[in-house]
């Protein structure tokens, strides 16, 4: 098992009087698909907010790679390496799919201040992008106006301008949200040949998917962890059981 | 953004300026010198408004900041220096821009507007209240700068049409330039940001220090297009500095097309050329009087109609040359 590239410590946000986030610590490694479950509101996409640098946590430490992250913007963040994707589709609905990419792309290579050249001159953001959206099958759709693509191609596209950052971590926030059968089947076969070679997150409502690529599995419930191992363990716990799965909703629901 | 048919049609409206002064109407010649000034300061908002999501209300300052250095810098009797005035006076509207940007870029949206809005008005009544520039009457400019290289003088700029050809190539050098930037990697992280901030900055974007770029260059072009008018009018007052002026040229942009460039030129054309239309009394009669009247209507008129402004237009016809060619004869 390789050493991990992400690292929290009692992990804590506080909206007010609600605790979003509840001292929660956890792991992300290179290989590893590290699923974070739980009811709405359980604090999900906090914790993700938190990693990010969208949201700066009241207490606990967020490392990357030993470097302490508290306080960085999420732009600094992207920088060291983490990809996120949105929840909600969080894209630029006028551009062309490739620019999407190309844009991301071009995050990692700053030429800001070569005014002079044209931003699609340069062959190695032009590659990254083509390289990204051929990863997230999008390649087919590299002209097309990203307003005018279907629900789950803007998921595909999502996916695709977090790779084209180059990230070693991922952390995607219900990638599968709004996206029918045969969607949902190839995003689970992108996360899967992902994992071999990044770390990542993933928060998913949908528990064949998470049974089907997780390594490690986190429950989250009010902002709580109340278990965290393997899939196995974790469908075996009666704490699970009780407070998520013994409810109306039901890990094949 | 930018098509082959408006291109030509931009290309031929140029060479018909450049041609213009040829027809030796001197009211109108300097009309069109004021206006293309105009178009220069339009340009340079709209890369604030249109291309960076930056709705700024406060812009008069960089045009009336560079006015008032232009007579300050310059020596009362004799005739400035263009070749260091000039850069002086945009360096100043660069440096007005950096200090004031690291505030007001902070703020977003409403917020943005009215912190401009501020800055520019804190600026207006240092030289209305304080004798620095003269007061509210301003002072004059006696002479024209110079335009020399050692002895040989490139420029009269007494003489209205050497000054009329320094806008225009200006004019053309400052469209070059911003669409050069807007094409590249800086001008395409601008774009980004006026369409999804957020993103720009989960992507690893320093937001900031673009938008702050931007707003520097902006300001400094800005400075450009003041430093001309008050060379064309001789004299600067406050009224340069006012809220009257930010709107204007905001006015300017939204008419023209947001995020064209050239949609600025054509809205500092369309609104002072609709201003002298309106305010006309042998076409208007008695209403002429009340000509803000019917420049309401037009400014509604395009607003309701042409939601891409005149540029739109322009593009519409762009596309579908078959169609424009049935309206032609």
């Amino acid at each position: 098992m390789s050493e991990a590239i992400l690292r929290t410590q009692e992990l804590t946000k506080r909206f007010g009087g609600l605790v979003a986030v509840s001292k929660v610590s956890l792991e992300l490694r290179v290989g590893e698909v590290h699923a974070v479950i739980g009811p709405n509101g359980a604090g999900k996409s906090t914790l993700t907010n938190l990693l990010s640098g969208d949201l700066q946590p009241t207490s606990g430490t967020v490392q990357i790679e030993g470097r302490d992250i508290a306080g960085l913007a999420s732009d600094r963040i992207s920088r060291l390496g983490v990809g996120r994707s949105y929840q909600k589709t969080n894209i630029f609905l006028p551009f062309s799919v490739f620019e999407n990419c190309r844009l991301a792309a071009q995050s990692r290579t700053p030429r800001a201040w070569r005014v002079w050249s044209g931003a699609g001159r340069f062959g190695d953001t032009n590659r990254l992008a083509e390289e990204a959206m051929e990863a997230a099958g999008l390649a087919h759709r590299r002209d097309r106006v990203a307003a005018t693509l279907s629900h789950g191609e803007q998921r595909q596209l999502e996916i695709a301008m977090c790779l084209a950052t180059q990230p070693r971590l991922l952390l995607l926030d219900e990638p599968l949200a709004g996206m029918g059968p045969h969607e949902s089947h190839r995003m689970v076969e992108l996360i899967r040949k992902l994992a071999e070679n990044h770390a990542i997150m993933l928060i998913e409502h949908d528990m064949d998917a998470v049974f089907a690529v997780a390594h490690r599995l986190t429950v989250m419930v009010n902002g709580e962890v109340i278990e965290s191992g393997t899939p196995e363990a974790v469908r075996a716990s009666p704490a699970v059981q009780l407070a998520y799965l013994g409810g109306e909703d039901n890990l094949h629901g | 953004m930018n098509n082959r048919a408006t291109d030509l049609i931009l290309i031929v409206a140029a060479v018909l300026i450049a041609l213009f002064p040829l027809s030796g109407a001197t009211f109108y010649t300097q009309l069109i010198a004021k206006v293309m000034i105009l178009a220069i300061f339009a340009m340079s908002l709209d890369l604030l408004i249109g291309y960076t999501g930056l709705v700024s209300f406060g812009h008069a300052a960089f045009f009336g900041l560079a006015g008032y250095a232009l007579a300050l810098m310059g020596p009362q009797y004799e005739a400035a220096n263009f070749w260091w005035t000039l850069p002086a006076a945009m360096g100043i509207c660069a440096l007005f821009a950096f200090a004031t940007g690291l505030v007001v870029l902070r703020t977003k949206g409403i917020f943005f507007i009215m912190v401009t809005l501020a800055f520019a008005q804190m600026l207006f009544y240092v030289f209305h209240d304080t004798k620095i520039g003269g007061g509210s009457d301003g002072i004059y400019i006696y002479n024209k700068p110079t335009l020399a290289i050692g002895d040989f003088a490139l420029a009269n700029l007494d003489k209205l049409e050497h000054f009329y050809y320094l806008v225009f190539v200006l004019l053309l050098l400052v469209y070059l330039l911003l669409r050069t930037v807007l094409g590249s990697s800086f001008g395409r992280a601008l774009i980004g940001i006026k369409v999804n901030e957020h993103r720009m900055q989960a992507l690893g974007f320093p937001v900031f220090r673009y938008k702050l770029a931007g707003y520097v260059l902006s300001g400094a072009i800005g400075g450009l297009s003041g430093y001309l008018a008050a060379v064309q009018f001789g004299f600067v007052n406050p009224e340069i500095l006012s809220w009257h002026q930010s709107g204007m040229v905001m006015m300017m942009v939204i008419l023209g097309g947001m995020g064209t460039l050239h949609g600025a030129i054509i809205g500092a054309f369309a609104l002072v050329f609709m201003q002298e239309l309106f305010s006309n009394q042998a076409v208007f009669g008695a209403v002429a009087k009340h000509w803000q009247l019917a420049m309401g209507v037009f400014v509604i008129l395009v607003a309701l109609y042409l939601p891409q402004g005149l540029a739109g237009l322009l593009a519409r016809f762009g596309r579908k040359p078959e169609a424009a060619e049935e309206h032609h004869e």
